[in-house]
């Protein structure tokens, strides 16, 4: 889907008035104040910031890993901030892939154990569930390193395995931490091709928090955070 | 269902090998205790279960050490309700190396029959062990053991007695071959008291104790009060009492042990319980942010607790299994050799099952509060964790 298809779609992210405070001590910080935002189906948003500016808490609570102080927060039209523990758990499995900017595999488990974790969580048997793991890592260009542990990669290896994990269940949003953060600029470029070809072809929703511009280029829109409020500007 | 989380627990435990290895191996040890000390109790008790309610045992008031008159056979027959008296002395008798002791006693054949009814052997043998003086009646362990069949002779060697010639060495032909029911302990040579009597050297006259079948179980007190009224003021006076008493009381003097074994065992399993938790906590310690991932995948709270549980459980059967493993083989590698002292040494089967129920006890109390701070672990913050 490409910058004009998304921007015709309905919102897949829907948020309003989003606050969050986090108790440090005696003392209440406020991470978000207010904020509201959609998010269109299909789209791939890159929310930029300086560090303390809230995007990844909004990442967070976008994924339903933390509860917001008060607001709405929707994702495909079901109020995720009102879900209960296990709910939220279950609807995370079924609707968001996360990339993390450390990969954050398991090291004692090969590519494909990595890449079936959250097929563990369904009901498809060994054979249907290694079907699956075989097709993320062959579309992330890995299938001949299925058995390497994540220490007999390379980091933009590991990284390639991370996204094959996030889209093995094939979610309809993306939710990418710093993905290249911690690549060269080689390695960094090919993850976001990938995460292009992601959004581009197989319609995935992408919301990328970064602190890179070039990676922001190449998304189709750009959200800058602030002190935990919104200013916007186009990739 | 379980089995397609088993990769992800298998791996857990090869996270650290060398600290798993020695707490499996701990594990191990205690486990192997456990099974060493219930086979030490098992044996110790064997003794009493066989023992007949039926059978009385009369030995010097003093000490069973301590001989009586054989003089006393007849008395004791005659008292109301006895049916069967046979005198029995310890012969300490042992064959090639004095290490290879076994219970041998020289007793009336006839009467030592009617006695222990349970023991089994051909009608032809009995035959042939009755009319030889020299002859013994000898229990199958012991006959495997050396591998002695009927019609064999037999040196047999007396740790206590001589022969009129001044030699410890008895000849003795192998006439019968006897077994027990369920297996029963068979390591026991009878020999004929006229042989013993006629040919020893020392304590012409006396035996060390009478074996005594009496009618009526109910008569046991009664009995056992009349026979030791009569020889009450005497120089041997006697002392009666069931033979299922006498091991009971056996076994009370070295019942102690056993408690202490299993107050060890209980200190060991206590320690264990640390140990395993400690491992657990620390596993689960420097694995919060894969903890924090595993939950972002959608892995529930009460899933992550329970594959941390798994996990200790895991440890704890593996390492309890391949102790009372070790325990069950040292008692068929070793009960043959302990059965001259300990018959019947081998883990029973009731400690198998406790073991077990113990070994996920052990499993889950250990997991349990590394388990519920995994599950109450907030992802944010796991993830943040390195």
């Amino acid at each position: 889907m490409n910058a004009t298809a998304a921007e015709t779609a309905q919102p897949i992210v829907r948020i309003r008035d989003l606050v969050k405070d986090y108790r440090r001590g005696a003392e209440v910080v406020r991470v978000l104040d207010g904020l509201s935002l959609d998010i269109k189906q299909g789209d791939f948003v890159a929310l930029m910031g300086p560090s303390g500016s809230g995007k990844s808490t909004l990442l967070n609570l976008i994924g339903g890993l933390d509860r917001p102080t008060s607001g709405s927060l929707e994702v495909e039209g079901l109020r995720v901030d009102q879900l209960s523990e296990g709910s939220l758990g279950r609807w995370r499995a079924d609707h968001v892939g996360f990339i993390f900017q450390m990969y954050n595999l398991l090291p004692v488990l090969t590519a494909e154990r990595n890449v079936e974790l959250p097929l563990l969580l369904t009901n498809l048997n060994r054979e249907q569930r290694m079907t699956r793991v075989a097709a993320a890592l062959k579309l992330v260009g890995l299938e001949h390193r299925a058995k390497h542990r994540p220490r007999e990669l390379s980091g933009g290896q590991e990284q390639r395995v991370g996204i094959a994990r996030a889209i093995v269940t094939d979610p309809t949003l993306l939710l990418c931490d710093e993905p290249t953060g911690d690549l060269d600029r080689k390695s960094g470029d090919e993850i976001l091709t990938l995460l292009e070809a992601l959004n581009d072809e197989y319609g995935k929703t992408i919301i990328m928090v970064t602190h890179d511009p070039h990676a922001a280029e190449r998304s189709h829109r750009v959200i800058h955070l602030d002190k935990g409020m919104l200013g916007e500007g186009a990739a | 269902m379980i089995g397609k989380y088993l990769p992800l627990l298998a791996s857990s435990l090869r996270r650290k090998r060398l600290r798993t290895f020695f707490t499996v191996a701990s594990i191990l040890i205690a486990f192997l205790l456990y099974g060493l000390a219930a086979s030490l109790q098992f044996a110790l008790k064997s003794g009493v279960d066989v023992a007949g309610a039926d059978r009385l045992l009369t030995m010097h008031k003093v000490s069973f050490t301590q001989l009586l008159p054989a003089s006393y056979e007849n008395r004791i027959k005659a008292v109301d309700g006895v049916v069967a008296v046979s005198p029995q002395t310890w012969f300490g008798a042992w064959f090639q190396d004095e290490r290879n002791q076994f219970p041998t006693f020289p007793s009336d054949p006839e009467a030592y029959l009617r006695i222990y009814p349970e023991i089994k052997l051909t009608e032809e043998e009995k035959v042939a062990w009755f009319a030889d003086r020299t002859g013994a009646l000898v229990g199958r362990a012991i006959a495997d053991l050396y591998g002695w069949k009927v019609g064999d002779q037999v040196p047999l060697r007396s740790a206590i007695w001589r022969r009129l010639d001044g030699s410890d060495t008895w000849g003795i032909t192998v006439r019968a071959i006897y077994d027990l029911p369920d297996g029963g302990d068979t390591r026991q040579i009878v020999l004929h008291q006229d042989y013993f009597e006629e040919a020893k050297q020392q304590a012409k006259g006396l035996i060390g104790w009478y074996v005594i079948k009496i009618a009526d179980v109910n008569q046991t007190q009664t009995v056992s009060r009349q026979i030791d009224a009569m020889f009450a003021n005497s120089p041997a006076e006697t002392k009666t009492s069931s033979e299922r008493a006498m091991a009971q009381s056996f076994v009370n003097q070295v019942g102690n042990i056993g408690a202490i074994l299993s107050a060890i065992v209980g200190a060991v399993f206590f320690t264990m319980l640390l140990v395993t938790a400690n491992t657990m906590a620390q596993s689960v310690r420097e694995r919060t942010n894969e903890l924090g991932v595993l939950k972002t995948l959608g892995f529930s709270n009460s899933g992550v607790l329970g594959m941390v549980l798994a996990e200790s459980v895991l440890v704890t059967v593996l390492g309890g299994l391949l102790g009372m493993f070790l325990a069950w083989w040292i008692g068929v590698q070793f009960g043959p050799t302990l059965g001259q002292y300990l018959p019947g040494f081998r883990v029973p089967p009731d400690a198998l099952i406790k073991s077990v129920l113990y070994m996920l006890a052990l499993g889950v109390v250990a997991g349990a509060l590394p388990a519920w701070q995994a599950m109450r672990l907030r992802i944010v913050e796991a993830l943040r964790r390195d």
